[in-house]
């Protein structure tokens, strides 16, 4: 294999025609009809090269649930859905609430060598939101933490929240908010509306997710700090976030792209491949949610990549595990419910996908324009090829995908991590 | 029909042929003709995974009245309290030539998953699932509304009916309304506010949160058990607040229309949601419920059971 | 039609000694409106109605499965019973004589009656199980491609027994 590489008859964001060169790790040249001598050819005809992709949420269970997924399942299934760095959540087993664990979770990473793994930290020790983890001590590990989250829990101590705003401050760090009031969301399977009061399902109200975020964007402008919104599903959330931003609070959200497209509706086959937290909304909350990734309000699309095995998704709702996988359908996703619907262009789609989120996580050898010199971490994506999603062909350990039978638009040809090709289709 | 899963599946025609279908059954079980041939050689399952005497004994009754074999599974002692997953369960009762699962389980939506899933080929009847319906239940109620107050008529149009109580956390109120207005009843839903679902707005149903204001208007009040934890659930303050404004107490049983008759799916709490001469006054169909009980789920055994499964 | 129902009510008068004992249940639907004209010529002959019912046999087929289930018919046992009674099953075509085991089965359920007498319109042969009639309207030798049907004045507008070819 040669780390050099041509990405021949591709466009760039911004929609010109461009060849790109790849020599020792870095974007060596950009321009038309590129030699291609001592470098294997990409061939990138329809394609267009984004930024390495950046997820900011994904759950890759190791340590502890590694019957559903590993770090190096998890970097596979990444790379195959054009993804070039992961943040994996700290809702694993030991907690990731001191630097030991995030060191082995980020040294796992480095040895599956396919993409960059940071690693979340825990907010509160074993997430159970009382007492602060040893965030300093994280930050200054070898995983260099600067995200911290007890996503899987909210953080509903106001108090708690409030010192932990604070005390990131400290390395420009940012908690990142799993928004969902205990006390109001106790047993609750779906979303609270029309569909469940037929189905006999707890209901999960969408003020339990507008009352946190309501809070916590009046919390982190008082105490000047910057906040995250994990996983937006509600209108009403997106309503307050575009409030907080027009009064300059330093607050980003987030959205799945299983949120851009599936509603509460499905639950009706009472099928628990649609159960998650937060739970499918309605129309409208979809609608709302596109809309507001494409005027910014939601700065980037996060996966919330939650891997269960077979037996904790087949069995009645009550029973099941919150959460699907998503890493390899999420570019699909998007190029189905943000391009082709006309609400955004690939330019603007590679700041939700790429810049926003390494910006917002201080990676900074991520979310940089595809420029000379500049590492080269790229997706190379066909949106006029597509695809039938199969669970039984993905590369995750779990198979818990809702969109297994649908024809995708969208297809990751190639993806580069720091020069070399870390995934080809059909390899 | 190979299933009996949710009333929501069912047209007017098809619940009005259970009807006339048990109609003929009690003439049949009224006489001296109590046990019938045409489901020999069929097993049915119970398979009861949340606690009910009274449901599982009235399908036992029907099955066994129309000679089919009879197997109980149920929660207490088996594997299904010891954690043997839905899966598990109906795969060996598939492998044991189940024709017919009946299930009872507190998970909504438990019987839709076993009729979807590829883990058994037989029919699958739905005895109450979690808070989402419970079909026969609505059949047998309707059955003897149709009875009492029909006067002849096949379906039930112009007949008012209260459901009164717990309606949030009750599948037989939810079955009930899909069923009643189905057959053309008129329905009014009468709860707290705490006790209603959100959304209820788009069923087609009035709500009244005045128990009075209601009473002396219906043909059919239907009583709903209220259970006591829902106190610590904070959904009324205490039992005697809500049997004040709730409960079918002496007072409310004088102001109902003459012909009107009181009604509840049992067991009853008995001086809490009903008092003891309301249960027992000769308003009450209680017990027709339970004989009624028996004759319609006859019914629902031989449509689903006596013929080919080819429809 | 008639005069063959006419014959069949004095045989089995003849046969029964009057009308104080027997019963008349006949087979719905067709065998049932039989049993009502029967009911009724007889009256017209002894001044008096005799007893007459329904038995429905649905519930005692033995080929329930080979079909979606069939509507159940209603029956209507008289007043005095079948106990001890001459019951006479009535229906409109004995063919393979399934239909009359299931009718002796569903009474053996209701009681013990003194005997059981069977009295059709049409015999079109092929039997399948040991089963006779007593009273015969007509016998019509048919071959069993062909389709025989009866029909009543109350029910199809006129009185008549065709004959067709069906498929094979």
């Amino acid at each position: 294999m040669t780390t050099s590489f041509v990405i021949k008859g591709g466009k760039l964001p911004d929609g010109s025609q461009s060849d790109i060169a790849i020599a020792g790790g870095l974007i060596s040249a950009i321009g038309s009809d590129l030699p291609v001598a001592n470098a294997t050819v990409i061939d990138g005809k329809d394609c267009v090269v984004l930024p390495g992709l950046v997820d900011l949420h994904t759950h890759l269970r190791e340590p502890g649930k590694e019957d559903a997924e590993t770090v190096l399942s998890g970097s596979q299934a990444g790379v195959r859905g054009g993804y070039v760095a992961l943040s994996a959540m700290a809702n694993t087993s030991p907690v990731a609430d001191t630097a030991g664990v995030v060191e082995q979770v980020f040294r796992l990473g480095q040895s599956a060598g396919l993409l960059d793994v940071f690693p979340i930290g825990a907010v509160t020790q074993g997430l159970a939101g009382e007492e602060l983890a040893e965030i300093g001590a994280m930050a200054d590990s070898a995983a260099r933490v600067r995200v911290f989250s007890d996503d899987g829990h909210c953080i509903s101590d106001p108090l708690v929240m409030r010192r932990a705003l604070e005390y990131v401050k400290k390395f420009d760090g940012v908690i990142a908010q799993h928004a969902q009031e205990p006390r109001l969301t106790q047993g609750s399977q779906m979303n609270e509306g029309i569909v469940s009061s037929q189905l006999g399902l707890k209901g999960w109200p969408a003020i339990a997710e507008e009352a946190i975020i309501a809070r916590d964007v009046l919390l982190a402008d008082h105490v000047q700090a910057r906040l995250h919104i994990c996983h937006l599903t509600t209108a009403g959330g997106v309503e307050i976030i575009r409030w907080a931003k027009q009064r300059g609070i330093q607050v980003t959200a987030e959205v799945t792209p299983h949120h851009l497209l599936l509603t509460d509706e499905l639950a009706r086959s009472y099928d628990p491949i649609y159960k998650v937290n937060p739970p499918l909304r309605t129309e409208a909350d979809v609608m709302a949610l596109r809309e507001a990734l494409a005027d910014g309000t939601i700065d980037i699309v996060a996966t919330d990549h939650a891997p269960h095995p077979a037996e904790s998704k087949e069995c009645e709702w009550q029973e099941a595990s919150f959460g699907m996988i998503g890493l390899e359908t999420a570019l699909s996703i998007v190029t189905k419910t943000i391009f082709d619907t006309g609400l955004l262009t690939w330019s603007a789609i590679a700041d939700r996908m790429s810049y926003a989120p390494a910006r917002i996580g201080l990676y900074a050898e991520h979310g940089q324009e595809i420029r000379v010199g500049a590492p080269a971490h790229l997706t190379v994506m066909n949106p006029t090829k597509s695809i039938r999603v199969d669970r039984d062909l993905v590369s995750s350990r779990s198979r818990n995908t809702p969109f297994h039978g649908m024809e995708l638009p969208g297809v990751v040809m190639a993806t580069f991590f720091k020069g070399n090709l870390s995934y080809k289709a059909g390899a | 029909m190979r299933h009996l899963l949710s009333i929501a599946d069912l047209s007017a025609a098809q619940a009005i042929q259970i009807l006339d279908t048990a109609e003929e059954l009690s003439r049949v079980s009224d006489g001296p003709m109590k046990k019938l041939p045409t489901l020999r050689g069929r097993t049915i399952v119970n398979l009861f995974a949340e606690d009910s005497t009274r449901t599982r004994i009235s399908f036992e009754a029907a099955a066994k009245r129309l000679s089919a074999d009879v197997i109980n599974f149920s929660a207490k002692g088996s594997s299904v309290s010891k954690g043997e997953s839905l899966k598990d369960t109906a795969q060996t009762l598939q492998a044991m030539g189940a024709d017919a699962v009946i299930i009872r389980h507190s998970a909504s939506g438990a019987a839709q998953r076993l009729a979807d899933s590829q883990w058994m080929t037989g029919s699958v009847i739905n005895a109450g699932d979690g808070t989402h319906e419970h079909p026969s239940q609505a059949l047998l109620d309707a059955f003897t509304i149709r009875r009492n107050l029909a006067h002849g008529g096949s379906d039930l149009t112009g007949i008012h009916v209260a459901i009164v109580g717990d309606i949030l956390h009750s599948r037989v109120a939810r079955s009930n309304v899909l069923l009643l207005t189905k057959l053309g009843a008129q329905v009014t839903l009468v709860a707290p506010p705490t006790l209603l679902p959100t959304g209820v707005e788009s069923w087609p149903v009035s709500v009244a949160y005045n128990f009075d204001d209601v009473i002396d208007k219906v043909d059919v009040v239907m009583m709903l058990r209220i259970q006591l934890e829902r106190m610590s659930e904070l959904f009324f303050p205490n039992a005697r607040e809500y049997s004040h404004y709730f409960g079918l107490n002496r007072d409310r049983l004088k102001a109902m229309k003459p012909s009107a008759i009181v009604m509840h799916p049992g067991p009853m709490n008995r001086g809490l949601e009903i008092t003891a001469d309301s249960a027992d006054s000769a308003r009450s169909v209680i017990l027709q419920q339970v004989t009624n009980g028996v004759t319609v789920r006859m019914a629902i055994l031989y449509l689903l059971l006596a013929g080919s499964q080819e429809l | 039609m008639e005069r063959a129902i006419t014959r069949i009510s004095h045989e089995i008068l003849e046969r029964n000694s009057g009308s104080d004992s027997i019963t008349l249940l006949g087979i719905p639907t067709r065998g049932a409106h039989l049993a009502a004209r029967i009911a009724s010529k007889i009256e017209a002959i002894e001044g008096r109605s005799p007893q007459c019912g329904t038995l429905d046999i649905t519930l005692h087929r033995d080929d329930l499965r080979m079909r979606p289930p069939r509507a159940l018919m209603p029956t209507t046992i008289p007043s005095l019973g079948v106990e001890n009674r001459n019951v006479i099953l009535v229906d409109d075509v004995l063919f393979s004589g399934r239909t009359i085991r299931a009718a002796l089965d569903a009474l053996g359920e209701i009681g013990r009656p003194a005997s059981v007498q069977l009295a059709v319109l049409v015999d079109r042969g092929h039997r399948q199980l040991p089963i006779r009639a007593d009273y015969v309207g007509k016998n019509l030798p048919t071959s069993l491609t062909q389709i025989i049907k009866v029909h009543f004045t109350e029910l199809d507008g006129v009185d008549e027994v065709t004959l067709e070819e069906g498929l094979a």
